[in-house]
């Protein structure tokens, strides 16, 4: 291996001109496998899974483990060392003319490539992680499963896809990774598809998607013609270079920022754009393990973090981050609370995510580069553990109700602990990874608000600390619904298999551990981790410790889970009233998730709906069947003119030429006497006329 | 003496014989007939022979080869007479008329 890949790696020809590239050693230089081994994985899954003695659940797990080992590898080696830049591409084909930036005349180039930095190896190293324990997880869970091989192809794929995207050194790239994560989502969503109402949680996550995808492509066009070129390192040039506003990306700066932020409130979900997370929840639990954790919703967060330069430039894209940070408070505060009353574990999750996204979007928004990106490295391991770990009990109760579980701590210790180890670090209980996360975030957003952000952040802050009390409130519930109490549901629950309890096992301990990378004043691990870009990212404040805030939160969180005990688990034994209050005007709002989903239904996919249908069975009717009736009528004609030609001309000139050989076969037939005299005076007469021609010509 | 009236009594052996051959029904006096030709065509070879000019260094070529035709004759007619013989003990005749069993 060691022999080869110097050589693979001379082939693709780094992208050296206009970018400051360190050499590379041979693991920069080779870190275009991460996302080539996946994706070449997933089609051999689809081709030879199925035959191959694990069908497909080896193949997949090895390409996660190369990525997990490559990850973990380049994320010891960032943080040890200097840090890694390198940017390796492979120029594919010139498309176009630019008409705008600085290179007039010229086209565009698209690349493939590949991406060595602190924001991409923080990703490879989640993705691959997260997704390991996922994989090793989801044989126990998929046991049995019709489409097990199928689902491996594209789990593998989704990974795949996820990879390209973070690795991705230009928006092209980052495209092409952004849909095949949409496409695999799609698949994985609708895995059960027998069901009606699985197939259309597919369908509607992935409409949301695209609506948001045409904010992406929208950015990315705005920011390509202006910038003329593709590349993050040109545009992060141009945005570096001009602290005065004269440049041509400049002036569109805002409309480029939006667009993109558009883009990324689909792929992370923000309000009101999240309608299709809490439904993809149709999928199996691993799909929404590795979706919540690593994969799809950190995209957008990614795709900020990315394009942050251009954020945090006052004289570009700098007024959008007013926006960002207003959407995430909105997210965080009003998704928590929908949580609250949801009855399926998984929407109860698949709503803290959306909680938690929100936090990382109003950091990104506040400037809190690091916080942003660190509550998404912390959420990514517990998210996965309380999904799998939901996912455990699923598989042991088969209900995603919580009404049917309750007092499985005993049955299931081991579920139990590690899905209390994850709720806990969820609600920011001190020393658990989220605690350090979230108050960053919390601090920077404080700093924000005393700073440029003014009142939109003072009012994102407070949603936010309210927001660390709804999320302690909802976990306690789901906690003490889900493990104490009186069991409710059929059976007797039983632990799961140790393939599946290992993994939760396994990310308990990074839930623990992960929030120490990056406790501010300590250890800066994570900052310096994420740090090395190609150009350097000004952040507001890295380094986030803000005591009066910690303590305000802290007392919050402290709050959520004393209301959480009385509301749940005073009677738990009875378990008389499953949601413990009903606040008569804000329950039924978020029952029904404040009508949003009932809002696009009636405002948007009946009104389109209606219409399109109208005018598809009109032209159905009047159109299409025109012109069908109209070939059905041609080629009646037709076939009448050739049954005719068949008829009349063919069988006439068969017929005409049997006849003709019936006649002349009955003719000679005359000539054959059998009598030996009458041939013998024919030859005779035939000599004479031959000797008679001879002698006059 | 002409070659001509030798010309003129073979053409009559051999009008006689093809008037024999394309007449008569027993098969022996076809095969006769056969033989007058035969006979007809020799007496040409000779007349030819005796009053053409040799060519070249041959002489008698015709008589010499008037002398296979008989020797080939002796055997045709011997083949012939025992396929008539053999023809007649099968059907008690030897009809030319009747043997048309060549029309399948």
């Amino acid at each position: 291996m060691t022999t080869v890949l110097p050589h693979i790696n001379n082939l693709l020809h780094p992208v050296t001109e206009g970018i400051a590239v360190n050499a590379g050693g041979l693991l920069e230089k080779s870190a275009w496998l991460i996302p080539v081994v996946p994706m070449l994985l997933a089609f051999a899954i689809v081709f030879f899974g199925k035959r191959s003695p694990l069908r497909g659940w080896g193949m997949a797990v090895f390409s996660m483990g190369f990525v997990a080992l490559f990850g973990t590898v380049l994320f010891a080696v960032n943080l040890l060392g200097d840090g890694l830049t390198y940017e390796g591409a492979v120029h594919l084909v010139d498309i176009g003319t630019q008409h705008l930036g600085g290179h007039v005349g010229q086209a565009f180039a698209l690349e493939w490539g590949w991406m060595v930095d602190g924001l991409s190896i923080m990703m490879y190293f989640v993705v691959g992680v997260v997704g390991l324990a996922v994989f090793i997880y989801a044989r126990g869970y998929m046991d049995g499963d019709i489409r097990y091989t199928w689902f491996f192809a594209s789990f593998t794929l989704f990974g795949g896809g996820m990879l390209v995207l973070v690795s991705a050194p230009n928006l092209i790239q980052l495209i092409v990774g952004w849909e095949l994560v949409g496409v695999s989502s799609y698949l994985l969503i609708g895995h059960y598809w027998e069901e009606h109402e699985n197939s259309s949680a597919a369908i509607k996550a992935f409409l949301v998607n695209k609506v948001a995808d045409v904010g992406l492509f929208v950015g990315a066009i705005i920011i390509a013609m202006s910038v003329g070129s593709f590349r993050f390192t040109d545009i992060m040039t141009v945005i570096a270079e001009d602290a005065g506003g004269t440049s041509t990306l400049s002036k569109f700066a805002f409309w480029a920022g939006l667009a993109l932020f558009i883009g990324a409130m689909g792929k992370s979900a923000q309000f009101p754009l999240h309608v299709w997370l809490p439904d993809a929840m149709a999928g199996p639990t691993p799909v929404s393990a590795l979706m919540h954790a690593a994969t799809m919703v950190t995209a957008g967060v990614y795709l900020i973090g990315r394009m942050f330069p251009l954020y945090m430039a006052e004289v570009f894209a700098g007024d959008v981050r007013t926006i960002i940070v207003v959407v995430g408070g909105l997210t965080l505060f009003l998704t928590g609370l929908v949580a609250l009353v949801q009855d399926d574990i998984k929407r109860v999750l698949a709503y803290s995510t959306l909680s938690q996204l929100g936090y990382m979007t109003a950091a990104m928004g506040a400037g809190a580069y690091t916080a942003g990106l660190f509550h998404l490295f912390t959420h990514a391991f517990f998210k996965a553990l309380l999904f799998l770990g939901a996912g455990s009990v699923i598989h042991a109760v088969h209900s995603n109700n919580m009404s049917d579980m309750g007092g499985l701590r005993k049955n299931m210790p081991r579920t139990f602990y590690s899905f209390v180890i994850g709720s806990a670090a969820l609600a920011g209980v001190p020393l658990l990874a989220g605690f350090f996360s979230k108050d960053e975030i919390l601090a920077a957003i404080s700093y924000d608000a005393g700073h440029q952000g003014a009142g939109a952040a003072t009012f994102v802050l407070v949603l936010g600390i309210a927001g660390a009390f709804v999320t302690a409130l909802y976990m306690s519930r789901t906690v003490y619904l889900t493990f104490y109490g009186k069991y409710k549901g059929h059976g007797r629950p039983h632990e799961s298999p140790s393939l599946m309890t290992v993994p939760l096992i396994g990310l308990a301990a990074g839930s623990v551990l992960a929030g120490y990378l990056n406790v501010p004043g300590i250890t800066d691990w994570f900052r310096r981790s994420v740090g090395p870009r190609f150009l350097t990212v000004t952040e507001h404040h890295a380094e986030s410790f803000d005591l009066p805030i910690l303590l305000l939160s802290m007392l919050f969180v402290v709050g959520g889970l004393v209301a959480g005990y009385i509301l749940w688990f005073r009677d738990a034994e009875t378990q008389q009233a499953r949601d413990g209050f009903a606040i008569p005007v804000l329950y039924p709002l978020l029952k029904r998730k404040y009508y949003i989903d009932n809002f696009y239904w009636a405002g948007i996919v009946r009104p389109v709906r209606g219409p399109v249908a109208r005018g598809v069975d009109w032209v159905n009717g009047h159109v299409i069947d025109l012109v069908v009736n109209g070939a059905g009528w041609v080629s009646m004609q037709l076939g009448r003119a050739v049954y005719w030609f068949d008829q009349r001309g063919l069988d006439g000139a068969i017929n005409a030429s049997a006849t003709m050989a019936g006649g002349s076969g009955g003719l000679l037939r005359l000539l054959q006497t059998g009598k030996v005299q009458q041939y013998a005076t024919l030859i005779f007469a035939g000599i004479v006329l031959l000797v008679a021609g001879f002698i006059i010509f | 003496m002409t070659v001509t009236q030798f010309l003129i009594l073979g053409a009559a052996l051999f009008c006689m014989g093809i008037y024999g051959v394309l007449t008569r029904r027993n098969a022996v006096l076809v095969l006769l007939s056969v033989e007058l030709m035969l006979a007809a065509v020799n007496i040409n070879l000779v007349a030819f022979d005796i009053f053409l000019p040799a060519s070249g260094d041959i002489t008698g070529a015709g008589q010499v080869f008037s002398l296979f035709v008989i020797a080939v004759a002796a055997a045709e007619v011997g083949i012939g007479l025992a396929i008539v013989l053999l023809i007649f003990r099968n059907r008690r005749s030897a009809n030319v008329d009747e043997l048309d069993t060549l029309k399948l």
